[in-house]
């Protein structure tokens, strides 16, 4: 009952924020909607037991990538009131979008029956915890060799990126010192009247 | 047996790799020398440690498979990756960023992946070892960040071979759902169970087969290669020449020799395909080349187009991967890489004032400022060209003997006939350095101890292969009747 509550809740709340991030018209108020979709869409995860998942939503995407959006959003300096393209132009597009995940959930509500036959679920035992037991001991060799992609991904981007101090005024005490008066004094004699140049 | 001394060799390697990047996070830009000689010596000590091992298994739940295969494919994997970084400094000296210390370090990270892709024994294995090889290959190719056609040639790269790397995965996926378990044992198993092959299978077994193609490089999905091996750093093309060739042609043999071979009435006609196509295209564009690195890039085409005739072959009697066509390709990759490498070393020592030698006419008179490179450049070519008493002809000859046994003798002439249109080529660049009036403006730099070193082992590798070719011949032979025959 409340279960059931809970989830036209969630639903709703996501369905509308959904609409609201295509809808409204500031970009930074577009991602925290996003990120109001997301929530909801872990509430909804939650219900069905997939709480790993729901973590993972809430970690990942909250975390990180609605984060990230949000920086390359007030980078852009992309404006709220610029002009809205005609509706007429993206409708075709979206519609037959639509009618693809439309015929989608078709054939899943169809064959529902029949997949759930072949996939067997665990009910005495959380996500997590199965996920715990098998990541570490069975799948860590994928695991630890996914932490060296990660690596060579990090050290690729700072050796892509890395400007160095070129920009910075950083003190160099040995410039400093090696600095010396007959190098960079010069004297001239200005007659009166005329300048240097 | 599930000792993880087995992986002794990878984890020597990636504790180097790490090691060496703290070495360079605190020496500065500094270090890129000391990290470039540190990287080749453990490179070469990973392969010793390859070389001494002696088990047989798989390791690690099932993931992780060693074998007298896999060591021999490492061993030359890991010498042609410590052949291609000592060709570094001469190239980054003359560079105004200089070698940096992060360069040996993705090599080693890359080689690393390859390593782990030879020794896969699972799906999830292969994949997330490609893409440790794909990573350090993105980040290597645009590693010249001030030039644009690096640059250029990295998002080129990144693009296809990620587009490939999905497309492969989704073919995975497939396999996993025909067989219900993603272990190569598992594969066979269900294979051998003699069903109906359903077709999502063979989409799935055609998915991953284009994936390894573009790998490879083989004809139609080589179109990246040209413009990557062209905009890529001298040093990183040597790399992509030969490393990843050898890793994913050794793991393309192991997948479909073993897991797969049931199956192989789909693939066999797909490897025909892909052969013909890259022999014809490989010999045919690369006569209109004019950039040595281009010129390269077609000759590669058309070398994988002769290795896939030799995985082609199937044994009539057994039925199985044919064990000849599998020791010829083997010893072609050893050929191969040996005298590819030993061409990108001496063009990676040329240079014209401040610019880097890169059109095959530079290299016009050549034979009379410098009689040794032009000596050592020519025998590589006549090697890569299938001239008889240098190693190249070896090569081509145990993979088309293998063939005609095993009954492809079309394709046994047409790689043949493509050996003498693709000799077109390698010639010319003979011609021009020995018999054509140069402007004599083609300096050397100087060039390290090692790089000397690694040009004259390649020489007498290419020169003597005749007078001793047992430890390669005999050593490909025993690996694979290990391999294929159970």
């Amino acid at each position: 009952m409340i279960a059931g509550a809970m989830f036209y809740v969630f639903a709703l709340v996501l369905i509308a924020s959904a609409v609201a991030v295509v809808s409204v018209r500031q970009p930074v108020n577009a991602v925290l909607f996003l990120i109001l979709c997301f929530f909801n869409a872990a509430g909804l995860f939650l219900l069905l037991g997939a709480e790993f998942l729901a973590f993972i939503l809430l970690i990942v995407y909250v975390g990180a990538v609605a984060v990230l959006f949000l920086f390359v959003v007030m980078m852009l300096d992309v404006q709220g009131d610029a002009p809205r393209p005609p509706l007429k132009r993206f409708l075709p597009m979206s519609l037959g979008v639509g009618a693809v995940l439309l015929v989608q959930v078709v054939v899943m509500a169809v064959f529902w029956p029949q997949a759930q036959a072949v996939i067997s679920v665990a009910t005495d035992i959380e996500n997590t915890k199965a996920l715990g037991r098998v990541l570490y001991t069975d799948f860590i060799y994928p695991f630890q060799v996914s932490g060296l992609v990660l690596l060579t991904a990090m050290i690729g981007a700072i050796a892509l990126t890395q400007r160095g101090s070129r920009g910075t005024k950083r003190q160099n005490v040995q410039a400093q010192l090696d600095r010396r008066a007959e190098d960079v004094v010069s004297l001239h004699h200005v007659e009166s009247g005329k300048g240097i140049l | 047996m599930t000792s993880i001394l087995f992986a002794l060799p990878e984890i020597t390697v990636a504790l180097a790799a790490m090691a060496l990047l703290l070495i360079g996070a605190f020496r500065g830009d500094k270090a890129g020398g000391l990290v470039t000689s540190a990287a080749v010596v453990s490179l070469l000590a990973a392969a010793a440690l390859v070389a001494l091992g002696r088990e047989s298994g798989v390791a690690l739940y099932g993931m992780f498979a060693v074998d007298d295969y896999r060591r021999f494919v490492k061993v030359m994997l890991l010498i042609a990756a410590a052949g291609s970084l000592v060709l570094a400094p001469v190239f980054f000296g003359g560079q105004k960023s200089g070698l940096k210390p992060e360069y040996p370090v993705l090599v080693m990270l890359a080689t690393l992946g390859m390593m782990l892709m030879i020794s896969a024994h699972d799906w999830i294995a292969l994949y997330v070892a490609l893409e440790l090889q794909n990573l350090g290959l993105y980040v290597l190719t645009a590693f010249q960040r001030e030039e644009k056609r690096s640059s250029e040639a990295g998002l080129k790269y990144f693009m296809l071979s990620a587009f490939s790397s999905a497309i492969m995965l989704f073919g995975l996926s497939l396999l996993y759902g025909f067989a219900g378990g993603t272990g190569f044992d598992v594969m066979a198993h269900t294979l051998a169970q003699g069903q109906a092959m359903p077709i999502g299978l063979v989409v799935g077994l055609v998915f991953v087969m284009a994936g390894f193609a573009l790998k490879v490089s083989a004809a139609p999905f080589h179109m990246w290669t040209p413009d990557v091996y062209e905009g890529a750093p001298l040093p990183v093309t040597a790399f992509l020449a030969a490393a990843p060739k050898i890793a994913a042609l050794a793991l393309l043999a192991v997948v479909l020799g073993v897991p797969l071979i049931a199956a192989a009435s789909v693939w066999q006609p797909v490897l025909m395909a892909l052969a013909v196509a890259s022999m014809a295209l490989g010999s045919f564009a690369g006569l209109l080349q004019k950039n040595i690195k281009r010129l390269m890039a077609y000759s590669a085409i058309a070398n994988v187009g002769t290795m896939l005739v030799g995985l082609a072959a199937l044994d009539p009697v057994a039925g199985g991967m044919s064990v000849e066509g599998l020791q010829g390709v083997l010893i072609y990759l050893a050929v191969y890489f040996v005298a590819t490498l030993g061409v990108f070393g001496v063009v990676a020592g040329l240079r014209q004032g401040e610019a880097l030698v890169e059109s095959v006419d530079d290299l016009a008179g050549l034979s009379q400022a410098h009689p040794w490179l032009s000596l050592v450049l020519a025998a590589m070519l006549f090697s890569l060209a299938g001239v008889p008493p240098l190693a190249g002809f070896f090569g081509k000859y145990f993979v088309l003997l293998a063939a005609v046994k095993a009954g492809l003798w079309p394709l046994a002439l047409i790689g043949v006939l493509a050996s003498v249109v693709a000799a077109g080529y390698y010639l010319r660049i003979v011609k021009i350095m020995y018999f054509d009036k140069g402007s004599g403006s083609v300096l050397t730099s100087p060039r390290s101890y090692a790089h000397n070193c690694g040009l004259a082992l390649a020489t007498l590798f290419v020169v003597l292969f005749v007078l001793w070719p047992s430890p390669v011949i005999e050593g490909a032979h025993q690996a694979v009747e290990r391999l294929l025959v159970p």
